[in-house]
């Protein structure tokens, strides 16, 4: 290994990269197209559900519980007073996605000491907004039957606490995620592409009947990327707390080194695909389909990885991003430190290991 | 004295084919050697392998004493190749191109700038240093290639179809170089599929198929062919090339733009052409003897017609 080498690749590729400053343009602005959209447009919050009520009884009871439901943020009482037979051509218009029926013995019925029963109908089309009704609506029951019934004693109230993202904000969640992902996607990609196309262009066969070894190669190249990951990540980070004010409860520090680690695993496996690829546009179509798709669907990034089936569950732990999340989510939300996070740290680092051995033993092959 | 590249009995196949079989030659110090022959002849293989890109499967092959599977790495800082397709930096400007390959065969920091304009001198890119590689004509691509891998001073050059798709003007200009470069003592091995270029070598190898067909001085190997070839000119309309074929004794016709070349066994004379052709089509025609071109030498080496040569 001779610096002096090495380095002359470096300032070759950093040319390389200021020079198609649209590219570069790209890169820069695509953590922050996605960061916004993440941020903004991709949220698990639900807001603004609409509900249509259809009141028999017309009763201060009856009007207490529908309260219970207007009175947040979240549902908005679109119409009353409607007949039964229109409530179904509400749903299919995806006018409302929830329809309350309160029958005419209502409050009389809640002062016999029986059961009562309103009828609740629920769009479960999509089941995330399903189960969020679902819920909602058991707590407004229980609420209003513990108002109600506030003389008798010995009812069960569950109080919580909401721990590490106490106002349960989708960002805090995805935004710590989007580095995991725009990390992996920029170093892969780039390092895949800026080989695959010395291959195709044939320079790499005039870099390589020089005294360079493939080595001085790869480091050369993969030096400038490195620090161009880095640098979205500092992006990614500043905007989450600039716009949507993510905390960062533990030490940057950490963040940092071991988001070098998350970067070598990265351009490692970039290596690993350029090492097969021919030509650029099948790197970067390998390089999108190994790395967007197992990052967002299978390592917790939106779905949590305890709730997949078996066989997936153990596909995630083979998906670098599924020990960063932790790590990245730990260090931003919860403030942990390295004591906690050490064994995904070493998890990581071993799959980087492994994939840069095959890359190197694959580079070798197909150059000698 | 030791021959600077040495080729014996190398082969080399890829698979199921065979891209080189039982290759043997030399190339002495300062001499311009030239590959002659078509796509897939086995040029590029037997280049790649004398630069180290690849190894062979059999045969002592050695450049400047040093064997191409053992000194790898002794080869590469002695010897310079220019590969066939343009491989250079085209958003790196023509500076910037000539000092990064400077600095991977480390030529030290002082010397770059003497060198650099030194090259300049017989390129003439010096006017165009701070142009991008990429927007330079083609003659000029090949000359920055050129002085790309000259920037290390190399022993040997090893250059495989430096001019296909080069102007004429440009082509000259080129062989120009190389010849300034064969003064200076370098040793140059250069693959070329056109016939004229391979008069301006030194020595020729003419490869067809992975092997030589023949090998020597151009001049040499036009001798070889002992037939005697006529060319034919006159009304176009007849110069159909089926229409001569029928001459029983004709060994080959091949069509040259506005004339044919016949060839036929030695002691043919013209006046024999003549009578010939007038029994066949009822008409006089031009009837020339020339000395065969290498293109005709090819042609009838690679149908096996060449006569009694050799």
């Amino acid at each position: 290994m001779k610096l002096k080498r090495i380095i002359s690749i470096i300032i070759k590729e950093y040319t390389h990269i200021f020079r198609d400053w649209r590219s570069l343009l790209i890169i820069i602005l695509m953590p922050v197209l996605m960061i916004i959209l993440y941020g903004y447009a991709i949220t698990l919050d639900m807001k603004n559900l609409t509900f249509a009520v259809i009141d028999d009884a017309k009763t201060p009871e009856s009007r207490e519980l529908i309260r219970g439901f207007t009175e947040n943020r979240f549902f908005i009482l679109k119409y009353t007073d409607i007949k039964r037979n229109e409530i179904e051509s509400l749903f299919k218009k995806r006018y409302i996605q929830m329809a309350l029926v309160i029958p005419e013995d209502f409050s009389e019925s809640l002062f016999s000491n029986r059961i009562t029963k309103v009828q609740l109908i629920v769009d479960a089309a999509d089941s995330n907004v399903g189960t969020f009704i679902n819920n909602y609506s058991n707590r407004v029951a229980q609420l209003f039957n513990e108002k109600l019934n506030n003389r008798s004693p010995g009812i069960l109230g569950l109080e919580p606490r909401i721990l590490y993202n106490p106002d349960m904000k989708s960002a805090n969640f995805f935004v710590p995620g989007l580095v995991a992902l725009i990390l992996l996607l920029i170093c892969s990609l780039l390092t895949s592409i800026t080989i695959t196309r010395e291959k195709e262009t044939g320079t790499l066969e005039q870099i390589l009947v020089s005294p360079v070894n493939p080595i001085e190669i790869v480091v050369g190249k993969v030096i400038p990327y490195i620090t161009l990951g880095f640098f979205n990540g500092i992006i990614i980070i500043i905007f989450a707390r600039l716009l949507f004010k993510v905390p960062i409860n533990g030490s940057l520090t950490l963040i940092a080194v071991l988001s070098l680690i998350y970067i070598f695993v990265a351009l490692s496996f970039g290596l690993m695909i350029s090492a097969v690829a021919k030509t650029q546009q099948i790197a970067m179509l390998a390089t999108l389909m190994a790395t967007v798709l197992p990052t967002i669907m299978l390592s917790g990034f939106i779905f949590p990885v305890a709730s997949m089936p078996l066989p997936l569950q153990y596909i995630s732990k083979a998906v670098p991003a599924t020990y960063f999340l932790i790590i990245i989510r730990g260090i931003m939300l919860k403030g942990i430190g390295i004591a906690e996070l050490w064994q995904h740290a070493a998890a990581l680092s071993g799959i980087g290991i492994l994939m840069l051995s095959m890359a190197i033993i694959r580079f070798k092959m197909t150059l000698e | 004295m030791q021959p600077v590249i040495s080729v014996i009995n190398f082969s080399k196949s890829f698979g199921k084919t065979t891209a080189v079989k039982n290759l043997t030659f030399d190339v002495e110090k300062g001499e311009l050697f030239g590959l002659i022959g078509p796509d897939g002849a086995g040029k590029t293989t037997t280049i790649r392998t004398l630069v180290t890109l690849i190894s062979p499967d059999s045969g002592e092959i050695s450049v400047t004493g040093l064997n191409v599977s053992k000194s790898i790495r002794a080869i590469r800082s002695i010897t310079g190749y220019m590969p066939q397709r343009f491989s250079l930096y085209p958003d790196l400007s023509v500076r910037q191109n000539l000092n990064f390959f400077a600095n991977l065969f480390e030529v030290p920091k002082k010397e770059i700038a003497e060198r650099r304009k030194r090259l300049f001198k017989f390129s003439n890119l010096e006017p165009f240093s701070e142009r991008l590689a990429g927007q330079l004509s083609g003659g000029m691509k090949q000359k920055l290639a050129l002085s790309c891998t000259l920037i290390h001073n190399p022993v040997v050059l090893f250059l495989d179809e430096p001019t296909t798709g080069v102007d004429p003007v440009s082509r000259s200009e080129f062989w120009e170089i190389l010849r300034e470069l064969k003064k200076e003592g370098v040793t140059i091995l250069v693959s070329t599929p056109y016939m004229d270029e391979a008069l301006l070598c030194d020595r020729i190898a003419i490869m067809h198929e992975g092997s030589v067909l023949a090998m020597g001085k151009p001049e040499k190997i036009t001798g070889l062919m002992r037939n005697h070839i006529y060319k034919i000119t006159g009304n176009d309309l007849v110069l159909r090339s089926d229409v001569f074929a029928q001459i029983p004794e004709i060994i080959s016709v091949q069509s040259f733009g506005d004339s044919l070349h016949l060839t036929f066994p030695p002691g043919f004379s013209d006046e024999d052409v003549r009578i010939k052709i007038y029994g066949l089509i009822g008409q006089e025609l031009n009837v020339e003897r020339i000395a065969p071109s290498l293109e005709d030498v090819f042609i009838g080496l690679v149908e096996g017609k060449i006569g009694h040569a050799n």
